[in-house]
């Protein structure tokens, strides 16, 4: 089951979600949704309409920069990063 | 025992200064928590008198729009952005500005432009189609601040009655709930456009119902100060006596609906400070037809400052408590209904909106 790392700025967002969590999907917009069924809104945080990833989110399966179409493997860790931005 | 709350939203999060209705403009008997909302920032700070739940709308750079709620005058808080969308063909909503809790519900003014509707206290929302369903809306065009519905204002008696506010488009007006909205801007100049009156394309700061007169309003607009006294069907400029034009907040009078307040500032492109840099709230008991400057207090040299749209209040007790914030994170209060004011607040990132409410223990 793939390990999905959350930032802090967002787990502080969903009493009682973890940084570390491993969820059921193929894909990274698959993980999302899993997440999101698990600590309904976190869909809302991460993606817009279309569904689009939100421009100051960072995804990253296993090392490697992704967006919400990217693959995810059994065994895969997908990052979740807010951008250098804000200020 | 009372206790009196000062709601202010601010670019880093909300805050709550809580103290003694008896001591309001005494600096060292406000209690300041905050940020709260995890320091997002916050256009909208209030609380529902009906329920007692406060409620805060804005926006984080990386996790978009929501409206917060806390149940807990602010010490716990959740967020919800569940229905806050124009659909996956829709723009992205960028922003929550304004949330106004009226006969049961909750309204949300958002950015890019439109208004939703909770009935569940803010768990879900839902679109009112009408208003982005004006003729007009293809011409909708953001001014420098965007294309906000900001201001939102429901008739206290009658719930299908309702008026927003829209940058640089406008006031507009619905009388069935919602389903159809009339563009009301009939005598309201724009000095930008080569026809300087036309039906929508006004830049609207804010708007403000009379006490007890409900068919009358004052707008601050982009373009002058104004006051309608038929629901905003024609509009009457009052600008005359005031040192600018331009400007930003607007207070009712909790009870006379003569008396009305405001803050200019010196101009779209001129710094939007208060003018010469001397702070003044200026105030109007004739339906705006003469103005007084109130300045006992206030910083009357080097006051580079500003006031945002939201960013003053009344509490409505008597005498009633005047509060306003600035775009450089001063508080100001007033218990004498703005004869003399001290600064109760500071250092503060910079203040969106201020609002107050009255808890009993």
């Amino acid at each position: 089951m793939p390990t999905v790392v959350l930032p802090r700025s967002l787990v502080a967002l969903f009493p009682g979600a973890e940084r570390h969590v491993a969820v059921e999907g193929s894909t990274v917009l698959g993980v999302i949704e899993a997440l999101d069924a698990r600590w309904p809104g976190v869909r809302d945080r991460l993606c817009g309409p279309g569904p689009a990833l939100r421009p100051f989110i960072n995804l990253y399966v296993d090392g490697a920069p992704a967006d919400l179409t990217s693959p995810v493997g059994a065994g895969s860790t997908v990052h979740v990063l807010p951008a250098v931005a804000g200020g | 025992m009372q206790r009196l709350l000062l709601l202010v939203g601010t670019r880093k999060g909300a805050f709550i200064a809580e103290g003694d209705p008896a001591r309001r403009s005494d600096p060292d008997a406000w209690r300041f928590r905050g940020p709260l909302c995890e320091g997002w920032p916050i256009n909208c700070f209030r609380r529902n008198p009906a329920t007692g739940t406060l409620y805060a709308g804005g926006a984080s750079p990386w996790y978009g729009a929501a409206v917060w709620r806390s149940d807990d005058l602010g010490d716990t808080w959740t967020h919800s952005s569940v229905g806050l969308t124009y659909g996956d063909d829709g723009p992205a909503m960028r922003s929550v500005w304004q949330v106004l809790p009226a006969h049961g519900a909750l309204y949300a003014g958002v950015e890019p432009a439109g208004l939703f509707r909770s009935l569940d206290g803010g768990v879900t929302w839902s679109h009112v189609e009408g208003l982005t369903s004006h003729p007009s809306r293809p011409t909708w065009a953001p001014g420098n601040g965007g294309l906000i519905c900001h201001t939102i204002l429901a008739h206290p008696a009658d719930p299908a009655r309702m008026w927003v506010g829209i940058s640089a488009v406008g006031c507009f007006a619905t009388e069935d709930g919602g389903a159809t909205w009339e563009a009301r801007n009939t005598g309201v100049r724009a000095d930008y456009l080569p026809d300087p009156y036309p039906e929508t394309g006004l830049c609207v700061h804010k708007m403000v119902l009379a006490s007890g007169m409900p068919e009358r309003l004052y707008q601050q607009n982009h373009c002058g100060q104004y006051r309608s006294d038929d629901a905003g069907r024609t509009w009457t400029s009052i600008e005359a006596g005031l040192p600018s034009s331009f400007g930003f907040p607007l207070v009712a009078h909790p009870r006379d609906p003569d008396t009305v307040f405001t803050i200019p500032l010196n101009g779209a492109e001129q710094g939007r400070f208060v003018p010469d840099a001397r702070a003044a709230v200026w105030r109007s008991t004739d339906r705006g037809t003469t103005w007084t400057a109130l300045r006992n207090g206030l910083p009357q040299s080097n006051a580079h400052v500003g006031v945002l749209r939201d960013a003053m209040a009344t509490d409505g007790l008597e005498p009633f408590g005047l509060y306003f914030g600035t775009s450089t994170g001063q508080l100001y209060a007033s218990a004498d209904e703005g004869r003399e004011w001290r600064r109760v607040g500071d250092l503060l990132p910079p203040i969106h909106s201020v609002a107050t409410a009255l808890v009993e223990d």
